[in-house]
C-alpha cells in the first residue's frame, strides 16, 4: 500500500535564494505530484510602470530581476523602439554593438552564477566558490563600464546611457583572455568527472516532446532538442553582424543542462571578441521625442530563455500599458513533468536546474483548477464567496430541520 | 553588556530572508560569501534555518504575501536576534512604495538594527554594515 507524502519545500530555505514554495506529493523516495505556489515576490511592476514616463520605465523594469538587469530594459526599449519604427532605424551603429555587448556579459555573469549554485546543489560547494571567484572579474568590467556591478542602467530609449571608452577595449579583452581557462576548467570539471556525469545524466529529463507542449523556452528548450534562440530568430543589435553557434543539446536532462550553459559561455566570449573589434565609432543615442500611438513588442534572448515585452502607447509620454513576459514563466512550470517521476533528492536539483527567476515571474492570475478558467475578478470572487455562504446557510438549515 | 549579546558579537551566523527583493543584494549577500569577499574567515555563516540564526537579513520590498511569513521567521528565531534591512527596498521600499502590494517597510514590522543602503550595496557595503553593527553592540555597555 502506497502512502502520499506531502515534503513542503521553502517559502524560505537555503535552495534558492528567492522565496518560493514547492509542494512534493512522495511516495517513499518517488515524487509523484508537484504543486508550485509563488506570489512572494509580488511587486506590481506593470501597474507602477503606468505611472511613469517612457524614460523612467527603464530603471523600473531594470529592477524586475537582478540578474537578467540587462534583459528586460532592452526588451522593453526593443518595444518602445518598435513604435519608433525598428531598432535598427533608431539607434545608432555603435550603441547597437554596446547593446550587445552588454547582453552578452550578463549572460557570462548569470550562467557563471547558475553552475555555482548547481554545484552548491549536488554538494560541490568547491564548484560553486570556484565559479563566483570568476565571476567576479565580470563584474568588475560591468563596474567599468556602466559604474556598477549590477543594474547597469545602460540601456535607454534610442541608445546607450554610457560609453565604452577606448581605454576600456584592452581591459575588456584581457578579461575575456582571462575568463576562457576558467571556463576550460569549468567544462572538464562537468565532462571527465564521473560523479556529476553519474548524478546529473538522467536526472530530470524534459524531452523535446514535453518541452515543446510545456512551451519552455532558452538553455532549458535548447537542452531538450528544441532549436529555438530569440538571437538567431529574430536578430537584435548587433548580432546579425557576429559569427557565433545556438546551442542544442538532445538529452534534457540537467547534464545536458549544464553543457548547454557552459558552451553557451564560450559563444559569448566570441561575440564580445567580435564586438570590440568591430566596434565602430559614432554617436550612443539617438534624441527620441515623440514616442508615436500604437503597439509595439520587443524580445530579447534573456540568460533564461525569450523576455517579451509589450507596450502601447496612446501618444502621451506615459504607456497605457506594460505587459512582461519573463523567461521563468513558463521554464518552472515544466518542472510539473521535470521532477515528477525522480526521487527526491534529484528534485531540488531539477527545480533548480531551469534557472529559475522568480522575482521575473510573479504575475497575478487566479486559475480555477478544474477548467482553467479565470477567476481574477473581484467581483467574482465576492460571488463565490456569497455562494459560499448561501451553501453554508442551506446546510445549516437542513441540519436544523 | 549583556552576555548573550557579547556571545553574539564573536561568530554571527547569518539567515537570509528575502521578501520580494529583485535578487541583486541576494547575490550580493552571496557574494560575500566567496572567495574574493569571504566573510566565513571572520566566522560569519549562512545557516539554511532561522533556528540556528544570530542575526536575520532582510532584503526587499515586503508584500502582502511575505509579511506574515517573516513575522513568522522572526517568531521562530532564538533572542536575541539581530535584523539587518539590506538594499534600498527594504529601508524604504524604493520605487514600490506605490505599489499597491508593498503595504508598509520593514522597520514598521520588525525591530531593524542596522540599514545598508544602495541599489544594490556593494559586498564591501554589506561587510561595513555588518562591522558597524557588531561596533554597537560592544560599545553598548
Amino acid at each position: 500500500m502506497s502512502h502520499k507524502v506531502i515534503v513542503p519545500i521553502g517559502p524560505y530555505h537555503p535552495l534558492q535564494e528567492e522565496p518560493e514554495f514547492f509542494q512534493l506529493y512522495v511516495e517513499g523516495e518517488r515524487v509523484v505530484d508537484i504543486d508550485i505556489i509563488i506570489g512572494y515576490n509580488h511587486r506590481g511592476i506593470e501597474k507602477l510602470a503606468e505611472d511613469k514616463h517612457f524614460d523612467q520605465v527603464p530603471y523600473l523594469v531594470e529592477r524586475i530581476c537582478g540578474i537578467c538587469s540587462s534583459s528586460h530594459p532592452y526588451a522593453y526599449c526593443l518595444a518602445v523602439e518598435d513604435l519608433l519604427g525598428g531598432e535598427a532605424n533608431v539607434v545608432p551603429e555603435r550603441a547597437l554593438y554596446i547593446r550587445t555587448l552588454i547582453d552578452e556579459l550578463q549572460r557570462i555573469h548569470s550562467h557563471l552564477l547558475w553552475l555555482g549554485l548547481a554545484g552548491h546543489f549536488i554538494g560541490y560547494n568547491t564548484v560553486w566558490m570556484w565559479a563566483w571567484k570568476y565571476r567576479e572579474p565580470v563584474l568588475d568590467c560591468f563596474e567599468m563600464i556602466t559604474g556598477n556591478r549590477n543594474n547597469y542602467a545602460m540601456f535607454k530609449v534610442g541608445g546607450v546611457r554610457r560609453d565604452i571608452k577606448d581605454d576600456d577595449i584592452p581591459v575588456l579583452k584581457k578579461a575575456m583572455d582571462d575568463l576562457v581557462p576558467a571556463l576550460d576548467l569549468f567544462r572538464g570539471a562537468v565532462m571527465d568527472d564521473p560523479v556529476i556525469q553519474a548524478r546529473l545524466k538522467g536526472a530530470g529529463i524534459l524531452t523535446k516532446a514535453q518541452a515543446i507542449d510545456w512551451c519552455v523556452v532558452g538553455p532549458t528548450a535548447r537542452a531538450s532538442g528544441v532549436n529555438i534562440d530569440v538571437r538567431r530568430d529574430e536578430p537584435y543589435g548587433a548580432i546579425d553582424r557576429l559569427n557565433w553557434n545556438v546551442i542544442v543539446e538532445r538529452e534534457g536532462d540537467v547534464f545536458a543542462k549544464t553543457i548547454v550553459r557552459i558552451l553557451e559561455m564560450y559563444e559569448s566570449v566570441n561575440i564580445i571578441r567580435q564586438c570590440l573589434k568591430g566596434l565602430p565609432p559614432g554617436e550612443i543615442d539617438a534624441d527620441v521625442r515623440e514616442i508615436p500611438a500604437g503597439e509595439g513588442i520587443g524580445r530579447v534572448e534573456a540568460p533564461r530563455g525569450e523576455c517579451f515585452h509589450y507596450v502601447r502607447s496612446d501618444g502621451t509620454n506615459r504607456p497605457v500599458r506594460l505587459k512582461v513576459r519573463a523567461p521563468s514563466y513558463m521554464n518552472v512550470a515544466s518542472d510539473k513533468v521535470g521532477a515528477v517521476g525522480g526521487t527526491i533528492s534529484d528534485a531540488t536539483l531539477t527545480l533548480a536546474a531551469v534557472d529559475p527567476c522568480y522575482c521575473c515571474t510573479e504575475r497575478v492570475t487566479v486559475l480555477n483548477k478544474t477548467d482553467n478558467k479565470k477567476i481574477m475578478n473581484g467581483w467574482d470572487l465576492i460571488r463565490l464567496s456569497q455562494e459560499k455562504t448561501r451553501k453554508l446557510e442551506e446546510s445549516l438549515k437542513n441540519g436544523r430541520l | 553588556m549583556n552576555l548573550k549579546l557579547k556571545a553574539l558579537t564573536k561568530s554571527i551566523w547569518v539567515f537570509h530572508a528575502s521578501v520580494g527583493s529583485c535578487n541583486n543584494c541576494d547575490i550580493e549577500i552571496l557574494d560575500c560569501f566567496t572567495p574574493r569577499f569571504d566573510v566565513e574567515r571572520f566566522g560569519i555563516q549562512l545557516v539554511g534555518s532561522v533556528r540556528h540564526a544570530d542575526a536575520i537579513v532582510v532584503t526587499g520590498a515586503m508584500n502582502r504575501k511575505s509579511v506574515s511569513i517573516l513575522k513568522k521567521i522572526y517568531a521562530q528565531a532564538p533572542q536575541p536576534v539581530l535584523v539587518a534591512a539590506v538594499g534600498q527596498c527594504a529601508l524604504s521600499r524604493h520605487m514600490f512604495r506605490f505599489s499597491y502590494n508593498c503595504p508598509e517597510p520593514l522597520d514598521k514590522i520588525l525591530p531593524v538594527d542596522v540599514y545598508i543602503p544602495g541599489c544594490p550595496p556593494k559586498p564591501e557595503a554589506i561587510i561595513d554594515g555588518i562591522v558597524k553593527l557588531v561596533n554597537k553592540l560592544r560599545s553598548a555597555e
